[in-house]
């Protein structure tokens, strides 16, 4: 195959490349002051499927997030005062995941590009 | 709203009812428990009409196949004709043997009319004649002659109260189950391994240890037990000389009430536990403290181990 036919999900290193960086994307969310709070009351074991769902998305995966569940899934935390300083902190802190797996910089980009993109929904605007 | 049949039994579910509360709203004796999709009792069969798929989740694919699903999760889209559950799904049994280990946890011990195959650490479900049932972890090892369960006095509790006070040698009950996953899994018999329970917690992790040790993990084993008071701690003796009996293994008793949370404690002894296996068991509230404490101490997520021990609702 060539390169430009390697979808991002595959440079990425595919399903394998979601589960070496769930458990370290999640500890540092989990650690991080400013979004922590938000996932105080959580159960772990459903938070972390749900954090794997969404690094999949973001790796360009397979997936099956719509916009719509971007907004059912967060309504109740805007509703809690989730607003940009916090998907600021999300987009951050995946950025700093890919970099602890040594990801290139190029693809880094284009994760946290499709992160971005899911803002509007996240915040119900 | 659709309708749902069961023995003698018809009632229409309402919005955001369960099939279990519904039949239970019109008296229909279900066995339950939990009603959180965890203990099992509320095991039913489907005869006719469909099932969400959420009703079957985490049943074995024979028992999926065969229509059995659990009541507490079940919120049916469409008519459905539901029926007990056969016999296959669940074991006579008869207790054998009832012994205080301390004020208000009792040993129970059961011998079982077939074969039973469980993994030491996975949790059963005793159901009593009349249909009253409560789950407990299986603190024995497959190769004992004797299941054994331990049971803590809940206050006006009806099956710790009737295995107190009623139950003797003799006395036969049903068992359905194993579920749970937390248990030893072999492999690894070099990874450091840090055990916490308290109350009754340690039920599971007995089993869990002693299933360790057996199949030759070397690698160093701590088993935290905490309870309140001194009184509430038990089977010291027995985990003090399996300690004197094993090198790799380290059994610390703590009293809360001197020593202060469990989990901070934890938190304190082991900030870096990355590489270990992780096994919390017992009250829920701490379970999920200490399942975030291990993670974020480093260890991964596939490597805790977890029993929360719910309550049993109404």
């Amino acid at each position: 195959m060539s390169a430009n036919t390697t979808t991002l999900f595959e440079q990425l290193g595919g399903p394998a490349a979601v589960e070496a960086a769930v458990d370290n994307f999640y500890r540092k969310v989990l650690t991080d002051d400013r979004v922590s709070s938000f996932f105080d009351d959580v159960d772990m074991d459903r938070q972390r499927a749900k954090q794997k769902a969404f690094l999949t998305m973001a790796f360009g995966g397979p997936h099956n997030y719509s916009g719509k569940d971007m907004r059912n899934g967060h309504a109740h935390l805007v509703a809690r005062g989730l607003n940009d300083s916090h998907v600021d902190a999300i987009v951050e802190i995946l950025g700093a995941t890919l970099r602890d797996m040594q990801v290139p910089e190029n693809l880094i980009q284009q994760v946290t590009a499709i992160a971005e993109s899911t803002r509007k929904d996240v915040l119900s605007r | 709203m659709p309708t749902v049949r069961y023995e003698t039994y018809s009632c229409e579910i309402r919005e955001n009812e369960s099939l279990l509360d519904g039949l239970l709203r019109q008296g229909a004796p279900i066995a339950h428990a939990c009603k959180a999709g965890s203990c099992g009792s509320c095991m039913l069969r489907a005869v006719d009409g469909t099932v969400p798929a959420r009703a079957q989740q985490g049943l074995k694919d024979s028992w999926k196949a065969r229509g059995y699903f659990l009541a507490c999760m079940c919120r049916p889209e469409s008519d459905l004709t539901v029926a007990e559950v056969g016999s296959d799904a669940r074991l006579g049994a008869t207790i054998t043997g009832l012994h205080h280990l301390s004020l208000d946890v009792l040993r129970v011990r059961l011998v079982c009319e077939a074969p039973f195959d469980f993994r030491p650490g996975q949790y059963v479900t005793l159901l009593r004649d009349d249909g009253l049932a409560r789950s407990y972890s299986i603190a024995s090892l497959l190769d004992e002659s004797e299941l054994e369960l331990h049971v803590r006095r809940i206050p006006n509790g009806r099956m710790s109260g009737w295995l107190y006070e009623e139950a003797g040698p003799g006395a036969r009950v049903q068992l359905q189950g194993p579920s749970g996953e937390c248990f030893y899994v072999a492999g690894r018999e070099d990874q450091p391994m840090l055990l916490i329970g308290t109350g009754t917690g340690l039920a599971p992790l007995y089993g869990i240890v002693r299933d360790a040790l057996k199949t030759g993990h070397r690698g160093p084993i701590h088993l935290f037990h905490g309870a309140l008071r001194t009184e509430g701690l038990y089977l010291r003796e027995e985990l003090a000389a399996l300690a004197v009996g094993h090198a790799n293994l380290a059994y610390t008793p703590s009293v809360l009430q001197d020593d202060g949370p469990i989990d901070l404690m934890i938190a304190s002894r082991f900030p870096k536990l990355d590489g270990w296996r992780g096994f919390v068991c017992g009250d829920p509230t701490l379970v999920q403290s200490l399942k975030k404490k291990l993670f974020l101490s480093g260890i991964a997520s596939r490597d805790i181990y977890a029993d929360a021990f719910l309550p049993s609702a109404p």
